[in-house]
């Protein structure tokens, strides 16, 4: 059974400077999905994970989560876990440390923290660098401890904002066939935001299609395609299939029917 | 790791110790060469004599400035780290303050000194407020620089994780600012110093308390210009292992840092 996660309806964002980052959208994220929001620069799909993230206030709509009023609390806060664009590692912490700092945040007693911190390095395969410094990790590696660092919570709602954009091709590929793999055997549920059409088609069981000027959605794209998907889904006639369709719908919004 | 080979250790100490050899040995060769007198210039060796023969002296001096300079250098760094703590507390406060801290600074200090000096009863201590003044602005403004540079998305990270304010602080802004603030503590190490001088300059301090200032004061006056040199010559020493003090001190805090366990003190 399915539950609600997030709901938006009629969020929006303007900037004080009169910039329209996001016209009014609605969008029903449902436990266990993996939703990425898809565009170039400037479609507002950071914009719009923040929102979701409880980071930025809409300037007009709300959201909710898990059907109740966060507006108290101005969002959904620990529930969630976040992984920034960068690794956003404290440089003068170990590993370890860093990891475990959410917990720290929230006052979880030091040996269970760092129980669960330990715990969650072995899920993204960092078990032997607990006791390093950031700065000696490949960047493949500190982005993996940046999502460990936000799966310590046992968060209900995981959050990524272009999480692999800085890494090389190889690296991001071994690491989106970890993440899928993560998803399906924690069930977790996902917002995963990308400019990369194969990334998205890869990991996704729906895709939301966002164009700039102003930023809106275009397209809401269900990939009907079983799991796991291993390398041989990247060069299927059905991956390229769903990537020419995307490919369209980027290049020209306009021409299907627009949401909404 | 070094794609380059870095000059060795030895290399790196001979070769301004050969400069500085080259130098002295000019030095007194050409006073020597052309017989100038020693109240014009002295031969290095004179000086050398000067400082052997008037140790007594000027090592009571030397500890006077050096009193002064790191009281000065103390005072400058609390009360510095608290301002900045202040200012990054709200826009407000800084934009309200912080012209006063440029004006502190951009006024010389041998404007004020007099006027510190006729306020303040007590010598010594119009001394250190006036090498404090000199001091404290690089503190202020790398520590306040340093707090204010943290992380965008750490900063992010720590209010989804709904960290107070006191967290932000002590887990995040104080341990990202700790390299700014050594910075700003090696510029002001060398003010202070100046501070002390200066401020000794213009409250001609003798007796008891009289620093190095007064010694080449009085030397100056008295035509003693070996002992002058002398006096110049532990000024600069002085400058130089408070500089190398704080160069040591950052290095071993911040190694210190990284090789500790936890984000902060507990």
């Amino acid at each position: 059974m399915t539950t609600v996660v997030v709901a938006a309806s009629g969020a929006d964002k303007v900037y004080a400077n009169g910039t329209q980052a996001l016209v009014p959208v609605d969008l029903v994220v449902e436990s266990g999905e993996f939703v990425t929001l898809l565009g170039p620069s400037g479609c507002g799909k950071t914009t719009l994970l923040n929102l979701i993230a409880g980071l930025v206030a809409p300037t007009h709509g709300s959201l909710s989560w898990w059907g109740g009023d966060y507006a108290a609390t101005g969002g959904p806060g620990r529930r969630v876990g976040f992984v920034f664009q960068s690794p956003t590692l404290m440089p003068w912490a170990r590993v370890l440390a860093n990891v475990r700092l959410p917990l720290d945040l929230a006052g979880t007693d030091k040996a269970n923290a760092s129980a669960e911190a330990a715990a969650a390095l072995r899920l993204v395969g960092l078990a032997d660098f607990s006791r390093h410094l950031p700065r000696e990790l490949s960047g493949g590696m500190q982005m993996r401890a940046s999502i460990a660092r936000a799966l310590v919570t046992r968060p209900d709602l995981l959050l990524m904002d272009e999480p692999f954009g800085a890494l090389d091709e190889f690296t991001r590929q071994r690491l989106d066939a970890e993440l899928a793999a993560l998803w399906l055997s924690r069930r977790l549920t996902v917002v995963f935001v990308t400019h990369s059409i194969y990334e998205a088609v890869f990991l996704s069981t729906r895709i939301i299609v966002m164009s700039p000027r102003p930023g809106r959605i275009v397209a809401d794209v269900a990939i009907d395609e079983p799991f796991p998907r291993g390398d041989d889904f990247r060069v299927s006639t059905t991956f390229a299939r769903h990537c020419q369709q995307l490919s369209a719908l980027i290049a020209d919004p306009d021409v299907p029917a627009a949401v909404a | 790791m070094n794609e380059r080979e870095p000059p060795s250790r030895l290399l790196r100490f001979a070769a301004p110790a050969l400069v500085a050899i080259l130098l002295l040995a000019a030095w007194q060769g050409l006073v020597v060469a052309y017989d100038v007198p020693a109240y014009i210039v002295p031969s290095p060796r004179r000086v050398f004599e000067t400082l052997v023969t008037d140790r007594a002296l000027l090592a009571t001096s030397l500890v006077v400035t050096l009193q002064i300079a790191l009281t000065a250098l103390a005072l400058a760094t609390v009360v510095g780290t608290v301002i900045a703590l202040l200012f990054v507390q709200s826009r407000w406060i800084e934009m309200s303050f912080f012209p006063y801290a440029v004006l502190l600074q951009v006024t010389p200090i041998v404007a004020i000194a007099p006027l510190i000096i006729i306020w303040v009863k007590d010598t010594r201590i119009a001394l250190v407020l006036c090498a404090t003044v000199v001091a404290i602005f690089p503190i202020i403004s790398n520590t306040t620089l340093g707090l204010r540079s943290a992380d965008h998305g750490l900063v992010n990270l720590f209010r989804l994780c709904r960290a107070s304010r006191w967290q932000v602080l002590a887990r995040l802004r104080i341990p990202g600012a700790l390299p700014y603030f050594f910075g700003g503590l090696r510029i002001a190490s060398g003010l202070a110093l100046i501070g002390a001088v200066v401020a000794e300059f213009v409250a001609g301090t003798g007796g008891q308390g009289a620093g190095l200032a007064y010694q080449i004061l009085l030397a100056g006056m008295q035509l003693n210009i070996p002992r002058l040199f002398a006096a110049l010559f532990l000024i600069a020493a002085a400058g130089v292992a408070l500089y190398a003090a704080t160069l040591w001190m950052s290095h071993v805090m911040l190694s210190r840092w990284h090789e500790s366990e936890a984000a902060a003190p507990d």
